[in-house]
């Protein structure tokens, strides 16, 4: 019989092999190809990870997404009618591949989760060989594969998400937004909300309890209590609650005349609903008519809501209803494709992937630090935002915000939004000191 | 006052429905002994009832008008409901009671899945142990989740409530307080009545019933009514049956509270569970009173005051007062001794 004891000797030895053995893929890489980057692609063809929720309360979402880099990609290979590609400021792209290399590309399936994001995008990177990882589709998640992606030397390209930490203080060298933020939400739509409402209102906010709840509380509160606005509460409430009543009729007796809701996809149509359940669009408070606002819009939120949404306000990053030649030629693409209009989570998907090759094709290298210094303070236009700026301090994109509201009269049930007002992008760019971005030199990996 | 009254309110509602779901968990268990870990997704498929029946009754007919054109270069498509326009104005009224219309259909349906489910899976169980039946009915919930995400999608699908019971009751101007204080949507009210009508109408058959005797009696000594010559396991089999039609009727007459998708059953049974802990395993009035109770200590645990001293209390306050009710009281409140115990 044997007896199994540790003895000092034996685990300082053990310790020693256990620590080289864990240190040694990290060592032995850098030394020895020191000159290449991670993933470097050798053959004919190049590989990009789509990282998008396929399941969870975002799923619809992420299927949007995914058509649209499907899209992209066919417009790269140089099949279909090439959407923006003809609109787009940039003119090196020529519709065959990356530098020549056919795009190809790899899914995974994040599941609104930041856990299984990352263990995706890491399988995509480290098995499937994947040079860019895009996608998103919440806040969270978008922070959680921004940072994974700065570790492992590979472009992030921020899908939707909207908090404004993602290029604020969680931003990476590595990674870049085309979307907008809670910050430029809050500055479109301050004097829309001014002209509709006046300047003596009191507001009651609904939150989802993450950081892009909070970071669009804060941000709204700030432009709206400039305006002269009151915050009456912020009340937090669980992601994916269902009934929202609990948190509703407090409001009813609170004094308040505004209700702010925080909340995105299942959430909002769950909440917004409920709320006009109580009666809440019908309601005068302070001789005033209560008003509703749901800062971030999305058209397919505003679908699952239905009726509610009529002449509520809210602010988008695009809209398919756009007359720009860009907006135009993308509708048509992905019309044509599918059969329906595309959202802004589709629009800003395509946009990266777009804006990657061209990057890449005009730095001449996948080389994430070459790329990326080809992104930095990029001037474009033609992608239906109009002109926009690739900012090089926190790799945040500025152009145009769109405020829109619930239509009337929807005249099918793709057309619930109208644009009210297009707030030019000088109305919301913010200094580089306001979000506390640090982003550090860009890791090239391997 | 006015606060504290349309929180009572909230509670009331949300608490009929784990009251209703927790009623046919406890029935099932008390009589074939089986955790039924499917019942969410039960409750689900009744939401997904009035799903079916509303997008049945909306399909509409296609002409396509060549004037006109999408943005994307296609003609205009130009859809009415055939059930508008066949029945005209019956038919918009058909339409708009889709949700209520759906009772009928889910009932049926409803019997006839818990009829299937026993038969086909669930009879094979009895003699295994709970923890296989929470596992085989566990994944079973998630079978018909996934089979209702494959057809509906994974967003929320709206059903509204009738346009006259859309709006909502100045319930505060008939007891006197200021208007527009304390205001409660109609559907709600129904919710609440509907659920009541419901237990009492379970409770009626079961107290009333020559069935409803037998299966009590079952419950309380299988062997015994088996001795008798009477073949219970064929009536337990119904009694799943019921068990089922209860859940899916609270589900579909949840849809305009609570778009429905394919999570909201999930979401909805464990909070069950704890109710039928709660209120004492096998005892079907424990069972409604439990669900009352946690529904509004849940609504009051969601107001300011509250949250403000203690942050998050809404989220734990249900199974902080399961803790408690089973250190005080193990078998729970109305818990009959000997059940589960041996």
């Amino acid at each position: 019989m044997s007896t199994f004891s540790i003895n000092r000797r034996g685990l300082l030895k053990g310790s020693a092999a256990l620590g080289a053995g864990i240190a040694a893929p990290t060592i032995f890489p850098s030394y020895a190809w020191a000159a290449s980057y991670t993933n470097e692609p050798t053959g004919s063809s190049v590989t990009l990870g789509f990282n998008v929720p396929q399941t969870g309360a975002y799923a619809d979402e992420g299927a949007d997404e995914l058509r649209a880099y499907q899209l992209a990609v066919k417009h790269l290979n140089g099949e279909g009618d090439g959407g923006m590609l003809s609109t787009f400021s940039s003119k090196v792209l020529k519709g065959n591949g990356i530098l020549g290399k056919k795009v190809e590309y790899v899914t995974g399936d994040t599941q609104t989760k930041s856990d299984a994001a990352r263990a995706s995008a890491k399988r995509m990177i480290q098995k499937d060989g994947a040079i860019m990882i895009t996608g998103g589709s919440s806040s969270g998640v978008a922070i959680a594969v921004q940072g994974l992606c700065q570790e492992e030397g590979v472009i992030f390209m921020a899908g939707l998400t909207h908090s404004n930490d993602t290029t604020g203080k969680d931003c990476r060298a590595n990674g870049f937004r085309h979307f907008f933020n809670t910050e430029m939400s809050g500055a479109a739509l301050a004097p829309v909300l001014k002209n509709a409402y006046g300047t003596d209102r009191i507001a009651y906010h609904l939150t989802a309890d993450y950081t892009w709840g909070w970071s669009q509380e804060g941000s709204i509160k700030k432009y709206t209590e400039q305006l002269g606005w009151q915050t009456a509460a912020a009340v937090r409430t669980p992601l994916g609650a269902g009934d929202f009543s609990q948190y509703l009729t407090p409001v009813l007796n609170s004094g308040a005349d505004v209700l702010v809701l925080n909340h995105y996809g299942k959430d909002m149509v769950n909440s917004l609903t409920q709320a006009v359940q109580f009666g809440m669009r019908d309601k005068q408070v302070n001789g005033k008519d209560f008003a509703i606002v749901v800062p971030l819009y999305s058209r397919l939120m505003a679908q699952g809501a239905g009726e509610n949404v009529k002449g509520i306000f809210g602010s988008t990053n695009w809209h398919w209803s756009l007359q720009d030649e860009g907006s135009k030629a993308f509708v048509k693409s992905f019309g044509q494709e599918y059969g329906f209009p595309p959202s802004q989570a589709a629009h800003t998907t395509y946009c990266q992937a777009i804006l990657y090759a061209d990057a890449v094709e005009r730095a001449g290298s996948f080389r994430p630090s070459a790329v990326g210094a080809a992104l930095e303070d990029f001037e474009f236009d033609g992608l239906g935002n109009g002109p926009t700026l690739y900012r090089g301090f926190d790799h945040q994109c500025f152009k145009d915000v769109l405020v829109v509201k619930g239509k009337e009269n929807p005249t099918s049930k793709f057309d619930v939004l109208e644009v009210v007002e297009v707030t030019p992008r000088a109305q919301v760019e913010y200094g580089t000191d306001l979000l506390g971005c640090n982003k550090g030199p860009f890791n090239d990996g391997a | 006052m006015d606060v504290i009254l349309l929180q009572l309110l909230n509670g009331l509602d949300k608490g009929g429905a784990y009251a209703l779901i927790a009623l046919g968990l406890t029935l099932i268990f008390g009589t074939l002994g089986v955790v039924n870990f499917a019942h969410g997704a039960l409750f689900m498929l009744g939401a997904f009832c009035a799903v079916s029946l509303s997008a049945f009754m909306g399909l509409e007919k296609v002409t396509i008008d060549e004037t006109q054109m999408t943005a994307w270069g296609t003609p205009l498509e130009v859809r009415t409901p055939y059930i508008v326009d066949w029945f005209g104005s019956a038919g918009e009224f058909m339409l708009d009671f889709s949700v209520p219309l759906s009772i009928l259909l889910a009932i049926p349906v409803m019997l006839l899945v818990g009829l299937i489910m026993e038969r086909g899976l669930i009879k094979h169980f009895y003699k295994r142990a709970h923890a296989d039946q929470i596992l085989v009915t566990f994944g079973l919930a998630i079978v018909l989740q996934e089979l209702v995400k494959a057809q509906f999608g994974a967003n929320p699908l709206p059903q509204p409530a009738p346009e006259t019971l859309s709006g909502a009751a100045d319930i505060g101007m008939a007891l006197g307080f200021d208007p527009h204080t304390v205001v409660y949507p109609y559907w709600r009210l129904v919710y609440f009545a509907f659920a009541a009508v419901v237990i009492a109408a379970v409770f009626a058959f079961l107290q009333f019933t020559t069935f409803g005797m037998v299966v009590r009696a079952g419950m309380a000594d299988r062997e015994t009514v088996g001795l008798l010559g009477i073949d219970i396991d064929r009536r337990f089999t119904i009694v799943f049956g019921i068990a089922a039609v209860v859940a899916g009727l609270a589900g579909v007459m949840y849809t305009p509270i609570l778009p429905p998708d394919y999570h909201m059953g999930m979401d909805f049974l464990v909070l069950s569970f704890v109710v039928v802990v709660v209120g004492g395993m096998g005892s079907l009035g424990g069972a409604v009173l439990a669900g009352f109770l946690l529904g509004i200590l849940q609504s009051f645990a969601s107001m300011n005051e509250i949250k403000s001293i203690l942050p998050g209390i809404d989220q734990i306050i249900i199974y902080l007062v399961a803790i408690v009710i089973l250190l005080l009281r193990p078998r729970g409140l109305l818990g009959r001794k000997g059940v589960m115990e041996t």
